[in-house]
């Protein structure tokens, strides 16, 4: 049985380390990428690459900002890459590698 | 970038999701994999006339040397069938290679050979899910169409793989006329197991072509079951079957999408590729994986797959106000029964469809059984009706008003 | 220290224009039609 997935916090996230879930599968695609949880069978669309990188650099990234910034997200998309990333950690396609700092 | 630029840089919008898949993605996202034509039973509705094994089936190692393949694409999960999957001797194997190789499975099966022991092997296996086969709540429903003996062998299996501790696997109901006045009995059935409900089309592909005309849902019952689905569809599946129902009002939840050639497909038992399963038939025939490059090869360039994957003409359909929900319904049904594909869904709700088609074509393939089948489909006794419990005092309990006798 | 970013307020009708950009979209696995 898969454990729940972490809530995500209500705010901060940009100064927090994530990463993508052993579990989960990527796979690129011309608009973006798939990603599959093999525990939870859930299947999320990435529709755009820039998206894509930024959840490839979570891993290796000390906090969110980071990956924005190297996966060249304007900051005046970052509202939306949050929610993106919000919306993955709720159903557990991404998990928090440790708190950093305070929102 | 300069502030200027980011400051004025327009918000992402990739759209909707259903028209990037319209193009096409670099690999399926799932697939069914037919393993083997032969089958004990001979259900009147199959949609792979399937019965006698083609002795042109892949081999093992062929069977391996697709999933090591599917592994590479990265195709997450495969859907297994058949004819009936199990009777094949190395079925068991293959499924443990491709959970092995990162690919989830979910077979279908009519459950003769879900026995206790498989069952807790299953149960104990991650990545396997299992569809059991049912078109009846009731024995004398089901057994009319896939045979005698058939739904206590359905009911055997999910109480097995209930005790086994197997939770949602699927129940698989194909919805046809004598059965859409027993959802409710359906979705008692799959809780009482632990199981997951899915209800599915019937669709004139195989030997539903045969039968048709006597089991297609009539006009009110398809109305009676997107009512149904509207009031339960959160806990039910549809393998995005009824799409062409969202023509009534609300699009029922799904991608609302065709996705033949573009998000599925089928490999089929001597390793034919066809745009879906539905569609076993020259004209949606995209190319063999014994051919050099395989399964990815042919999905990527095969000419059918890229015709699919071109804008389609939705015909007289793109007037329609449901166009958006609908797009004209399913290709294999417009295709069986002889009617043009840019025009209405046979079962167009809306009632647009013209009448079939006088030229239908036949499929490709017939794997039927030619003799006797020990667990023959039954003729069903409309004259009779079981009670519905055991001790029932009052003859007429359970009787509504305009339930077929 | 970075401020924490504030959502911009959208006009109701806007939000039929999120909702089609949205970034992230999920989909049943067993949702596809074409699928046993």
């Amino acid at each position: 049985m898969p454990t729940t997935p972490t809530a995500a916090p209500a705010g901060g996230m940009l100064e927090e380390a994530w990463a993508l879930d052993e579990s989960v599968a990527l796979r690129p695609e011309p608009f973006g990428a798939l990603a599959y949880h093999f525990g939870t069978r859930k299947l999320s669309f990435l529709k755009t690459p820039e998206l894509v990188d930024v959840v490839r650099l979570l891993a290796t990234s000390t906090s969110v900002e980071h990956a924005l910034r190297d996966a060249g997200v304007p900051e005046s998309h970052w509202p939306a890459y949050v929610g993106a990333l919000r919306g993955l950690a709720t159903g557990g396609m991404i998990r928090p590698r440790g708190q950093r700092g305070q929102a | 970038m300069t502030i200027l630029e980011e400051r004025t840089a327009p918000p992402p919008s990739p759209g909707k999701l259903v028209d990037q898949f319209e193009k096409g993605l670099d690999a399926p996202i799932c697939l069914t994999w037919e393993l083997t034509y032969a089958c004990n039973l001979a259900c009147v509705h199959c949609l792979s006339s399937s019965g006698r094994r083609d002795p042109r089936e892949l081999s093992t190692d062929e069977c391996k040397a697709l999933i090591d393949e599917f592994e590479r694409m990265q195709i997450f999960y495969v859907n297994i069938g058949g004819g009936e999957p199990t009777v094949r001797p190395d079925f068991w194997e293959l499924l443990d290679y491709a959970v092995d190789h990162h690919v989830g499975v979910k077979f279908s099966t009519n459950g003769f050979r879900i026995t206790p022991e498989r069952a807790e092997k299953l149960a104990a296996t991650d990545y396997v899910d299992v569809q059991i086969s049912l078109d009846g709540a009731t024995a004398d429903v089901n057994d009319h169409v896939r045979g005698a003996g058939t739904y206590d062998a359905a009911m055997r299996a999910m109480a097995n793989l209930q005790a086994a501790g197997m939770k949602d696997f699927k129940m698989s109901v194909v919805c046809t006329r004598h059965n859409i006045g027993q959802l409710d009995e359906f979705k008692a059935i799959a809780d009482r197991y632990g199981a997951q409900l899915r209800l599915t089309r019937l669709r004139p592909s195989g030997r539903g072509a045969d039968v048709w005309e006597e089991l297609h849902p009539l006009p009110e019952q398809q109305r009676e079951l997107y009512d149904w689905l509207i009031a339960n569809g959160d806990q039910v599946l549809t393998g995005d079957s009824f799409f062409h129902l969202s023509a009534y009002g609300e699009a029922l939840p799904g991608l609302n999408l065709c996705g033949a050639g573009r998000v599925v497909c089928l490999v089929d038992p001597v390793g034919d590729v066809y745009a879906c399963p539905f569609a076993i038939h020259d004209q949606f025939l995209a190319g063999n994986v014994r051919s050099v490059g395989g399964f990815d090869t042919v999905w990527k360039t095969s000419d059918l797959f890229l015709e699919l994957r071109s804008p389609q003409t939705g015909g007289a359909c793109t007037k329609c106000s449901a166009y958006d929900s609908c797009r004209g319904g399913c290709m294999a049904a417009k295709f069986f029964t002889g009617m043009p594909l840019d025009g209405p869904d046979p079962e167009c709700v809306k009632g647009n469809a013209g009448a079939p088609g006088e030229v239908r074509p036949t499929a490709s393939q017939n794997h039927s059984h030619t003799g006797t089948v020990r667990n023959a489909p039954v003729p069903l006794t409309l004259t009779r009706r079981p009670p519905d419990k055991a001790c029932d005092e009052n003859p007429l309990a359970g009787l509504t008003a305009g339930t077929g006798g | 220290m970075t401020d924490p970013i504030q959502p911009e307020t959208d006009a109701p009708e806007q939000e039929a224009e999120l909702a089609e950009s949205a970034l992230v979209e999920e989909v049943s696995i067993d949702g596809m039609c074409g699928v046993y």
